[in-house]
Parts: C-alpha cells; sequence; structure tokens
C-alpha cells in the first residue's frame, strides 16, 4: 500500500510538516483556498483528530497517563482510523487531500521522545505516500516567541514534559521541540521533503508552495495565476 | 533483542528508554481462544501461588486504564477495521506492559497475563494483517518466561460455549462476513484462531496443555510447569548473586584475619559498595 498504486491514486496527497509554531497551518489554509478557486475538490484532515481515540487521548492527557509508545500508538491509532475513512475513500475518487502532518510527525516527534526509529517506521508501513511533504523549518526561538505571543500557554506534551527535561516549561519546549528540528533534518533527505524556510513572509512561502503543488497538476498556468 | 544478562528479551525493537536489566520477577501468560477456560485457570493458579508465598499480579486483555473504555465503545460500534483493530489493542497493550507489567516484574511479582501478544497476532492475522507487520508494532513487548497454551478443537469449543454462556458477535468474527449464521460464522472464524496458535506454538514455544481435559487436571498440568519454572528460577536468583559474593569472598580472606566473619560482612556490604562505587562515576 505505500507504493501508492497510481490506478487507485487518482488524487493527489499534500502534507505539511513542521514543529508547533512554524506557520504550517497557515500555509495549508491558503493552499487549501487557491486550489478551491481554481476548482479543485479538496478535502483536509489533521493529526490526531478522529473520534475513535478521541476519549482516550483526552483522558491520558489529562491525566499524565501517556509514556512515549502509548502516545505513539494512540498516534498511530487514530492515524489508520483517517486513512481509512478520511484519505483513501478521496484519493480513489480522484479528491485532493490536504494533511496538516502526516506520519513523518511521528519520525520526528515520536523519536525525539525516545521510541525506536525502526519501530516507527514499520509501524506506520500501511500508510499512503504523499505526493509532495512540505516542511516548514523555522529557528527554535522564532516557534517560542510566535508560541508565546499567540496563545500565551505551552501545552503539556506539546513541550515534552513528559520527559522531566525542565520544570519550566518553556525551557522544556525549546529543548523538546529542539530535538524534534533535529529529528526533522535528519529524516528530510529520506523523504525527499520541500524544505520551506518558515521565517519568511507569510505570502512568500505561499508562492513557492503553489509552485510546487501546480506542478503536481501538470497546470504550468495555475502558478502565474495566483 | 536486549543485551541484558537475566534474559529478559524483547521481542523486537524494545522498548529505549526503559529500563529492563534487573527483572526480577517472573511473566507467565496463558494463551488460548475465545471460551477455552483461561480465566478460571489463572485465578486457581493465582490462589495457589499465593498460598505458597508469591507475590502475584493479574493483567487481562484490553483491560488498560487508558484504553479499556475506547475499546468497548470502538466494538460496540462496529466500525473498526484490521488496522484500528490491532493498534488500538497495541495501545492497550503497551500501556498494561509500561503500568503494571514492567513495574511488577522490578519488583519481584509473579505476573499472570491472561492473553499476551499471541492473541493480537492470531486475531490480527485472521482478519488479514502481515504477520510480519504485527510482529513489529509488539516488538517492544517483553518475551514471556512461560507461556502456557490451552489447546481446544474448534468443535469441542463450540459445544462448550453454547453450553455455557452462548456466543457473541466479536467471537464469531462476524465483522468478517464469514457468514450470516451466527453458529457456522463462530465455527470457521475459531477455527482459524485455533489454526494460528497452533503455528504460533512450534514458533514461540508454547507449553501445550491440553484443554478438553477437567478444570483440576488441566490446573495439575500447569502448576507442575509453574512450579518448575519458579524452581529454575530460584536457582538462576541463587548462583547469580554466589557469582556477585565469590570476589568479594576472596578479597575478604586475604584481607581478614578471621575467615569465619568475613564472608557475612562482605556480603552485606556489597551493596554499599556498589553503589558507591557507581555514584563516584
Amino acid at each position: 500500500m505505500s507504493q501508492g498504486r497510481p490506478a487507485l491514486r487518482r488524487g493527489k496527497l499534500i502534507v505539511v510538516e513542521g514543529i508547533d509554531g512554524s506557520g504550517k497551518s497557515t500555509q495549508i489554509k491558503l493552499l487549501h483556498k487557491w486550489l478551491q478557486a481554481r476548482g479543485h475538490q479538496v478535502v483536509f484532515t489533521e493529526w490526531n483528530s478522529s473520534d475513535l481515540v478521541r476519549q482516550a487521548t483526552k483522558r491520558g492527557k489529562k491525566k499524565n497517563l501517556l509514556t512515549p509508545t502509548t502516545f505513539s500508538l494512540l498516534h498511530a491509532t487514530d492515524f489508520a482510523d483517517r486513512l481509512t475513512y478520511r484519505i483513501i475513500p478521496y484519493l480513489k475518487s480522484g479528491i485532493t487531500v490536504l494533511a496538516d502532518r502526516y506520519i513523518y510527525t511521528a519520525f520526528a516527534r515520536d523519536i525525539a521522545r525516545g521510541v525506536d526509529p525502526r519501530w516507527a517506521r514499520d509501524l506506520y508501513s500501511f500508510a499512503v505516500k504523499p505526493n509532495v511533504a512540505f516542511y516548514f523549518r523555522v529557528p527554535i526561538d522564532v516557534a517560542v516567541d510566535r508560541i508565546l505571543g499567540s496563545r500565551a500557554k505551552i501545552k503539556f506534551y506539546e513541550a515534552g514534559m513528559d520527559l522531566g527535561l525542565s520544570p519550566d516549561p518553556v525551557e522544556s519546549f525549546r529543548r523538546f521541540q529542539g530535538r524534534v528540528i533535529e529529528e526533522y533534518d535528519r529524516i528530510t533527505g529520506e523523504f525527499g521533503f520541500r524544505v520551506i524556510d518558515g521565517t519568511r513572509n507569510i505570502d512568500s512561502q505561499q508562492q513557492q508552495v503553489r509552485s510546487i503543488v501546480a506542478r503536481l497538476y501538470n497546470e504550468p498556468g495555475l502558478a502565474e495565476a495566483s | 533483542m536486549n543485551p541484558g544478562k537475566d534474559g529478559a528479551k524483547y521481542f523486537g525493537h524494545g522498548l529505549p528508554y526503559a529500563d529492563v536489566r534487573d527483572l526480577k520477577g517472573t511473566l507467565i501468560t496463558i494463551e488460548g481462544t475465545d471460551g477455552v477456560g483461561r480465566t478460571t485457570q489463572v485465578a486457581l493458579l493465582k490462589e495457589w501461588l499465593e498460598v505458597q508465598g508469591y507475590g502475584v499480579i493479574e493483567t487481562g486483555w484490553t483491560r488498560s486504564e487508558l484504553m479499556s473504555e475506547t475499546i468497548g465503545a470502538a466494538k460496540a460500534g462496529h466500525n473498526l477495521n484490521q488496522l484500528t483493530f490491532s493498534l488500538l489493542y497495541a495501545t492497550d497493550f503497551a500501556d498494561r506492559l509500561e503500568k503494571i507489567i514492567l513495574p511488577a516484574l522490578r519488583s519481584g511479582f509473579v505476573v499472570l497475563a491472561d492473553r499476551y501478544v499471541f492473541t493480537a497476532f492470531a486475531r490480527s492475522v485472521v482478519r488479514g494483517a502481515d504477520p510480519a507487520w504485527i510482529r513489529s508494532v509488539f516488538g517492544f513487548a517483553l518475551v514471556p518466561d512461560l507461556t502456557l497454551y490451552l489447546r481446544v478443537d474448534a468443535d469441542t469449543l463450540v459445544r462448550r460455549v453454547l453450553g455455557s454462556r452462548g456466543i457473541d458477535y466479536w467471537e464469531s468474527g462476524m465483522d468478517m462476513h464469514l457468514g450470516t449464521d451466527l453458529f457456522e460464522s463462530f465455527r470457521k472464524y475459531q477455527w482459524r484462531l485455533i489454526r494460528q496458535y497452533n503455528k504460533m506454538s512450534r514458533d514461540f514455544g508454547f507449553v501445550t496443555v491440553d484443554a478438553t481435559l477437567g478444570v483440576d487436571e488441566i490446573q495439575a498440568r500447569i502448576r507442575r510447569r509453574v512450579q518448575a519454572l519458579l524452581d529454575d528460577r530460584r536457582m538462576q536468583v541463587l548462583s547469580t548473586s554466589l557469582e556477585t559474593i565469590r570476589p568479594l569472598l576472596f578479597e575478604a580472606e586475604e584481607d581478614e584475619p578471621e575467615p569465619e566473619t568475613a564472608p557475612r560482612i562482605a556480603a552485606d556490604e556489597a551493596p554499599a559498595r556498589a553503589a558507591r562505587g557507581l555514584s563516584q562515576d
């Protein structure tokens, strides 16, 4: 299935990756608007959003029950459920699927948390390969400033507080997400990420994303039309 | 495989962040298909072990704090597929392994697991999972010290289950659409599961117990195997502690003029010395 049989894969699968505060969600929303405006049928799916494990994830986070392995497996279960109901049927029918985070989030974040990299890759071997994976790369300080500036509260697991790196949430976030960046950088070549400099202006990043996506549809005019 | 000397091994890549070097307890798992009598046997075994003075912790399939409600709801909803079915089990298992089984083994308990990873392997594979994939997903699981397999044939099982509590949707594999007839589906599904267990029995070295025997006879056979294992473990522990004391004994003989009392003192001080040595590193 990971080979993505072309006959069954008429729709495009486009994913965005990056740490919290990298700006990936903003970019995928803008891409969504543009594709719709161009007349494409598009659906959007995001990491950790299926109903199947919502209650367990909530409970695990609230009571700090999660270990690196259960954290990873809950997300894999969520992903398997969305792949079945929210991704594969759409791709088969020729609809574009936009995914905010994909299996690479597990490869970067769960490994930064301490699970075995080979185990994580085997775990997700049932996934469909995306047509393109954008990685929004930002230095850790930029991500911290953006998050503190917008919602002023860093979440427990987002900061890797479960790892006991530092009792201070901001410092823990800095160290943990710093590790996640290292992991993303390490796997960029392996999975052929299209790296976007997340410190540039929002609209110039979006121009770059759109020109790469336009080539997927073999519509050279698309990029100019933006 | 875990490099630890005590024989604590994982099925696959293991838990890189967990310390499993010094597991003093014993992990015994009981496997077998639905309605074969596992739970009765686990209860009898637990009672017997406790009477002998062993600390016993029991853990059962899908009983984790994290996942039990979610799995119950998901099964009621009937919208699981092979992947999510397997992964829900894996999450439940990981939670119990890290929160119940490992801490109990570190503290020296006998852990009795009513079903283990083999249940997941059998159920996932009959639903079409790649056997290599599901084994790799559970690669963080500890290899048990003993797996008791209660073996029965499908026809005996059908009569027994019908005669006691009746058959249900999941135990009949109705999600696999083997047919609309509950009885036929149950028989086919259980036959496939049993075939998987029999295959694994060779791969993983199960100790097979004939589950068509009476409850007491099954229990007697189980106890003989468990007794032998626990005697073995005790000998292992004894010889390991002798190994650690031996160099100290010789050292003490050279240092001390009175060899009669030296061994006891040396033995008492051994852990303290080791701890000091470690903390200086």
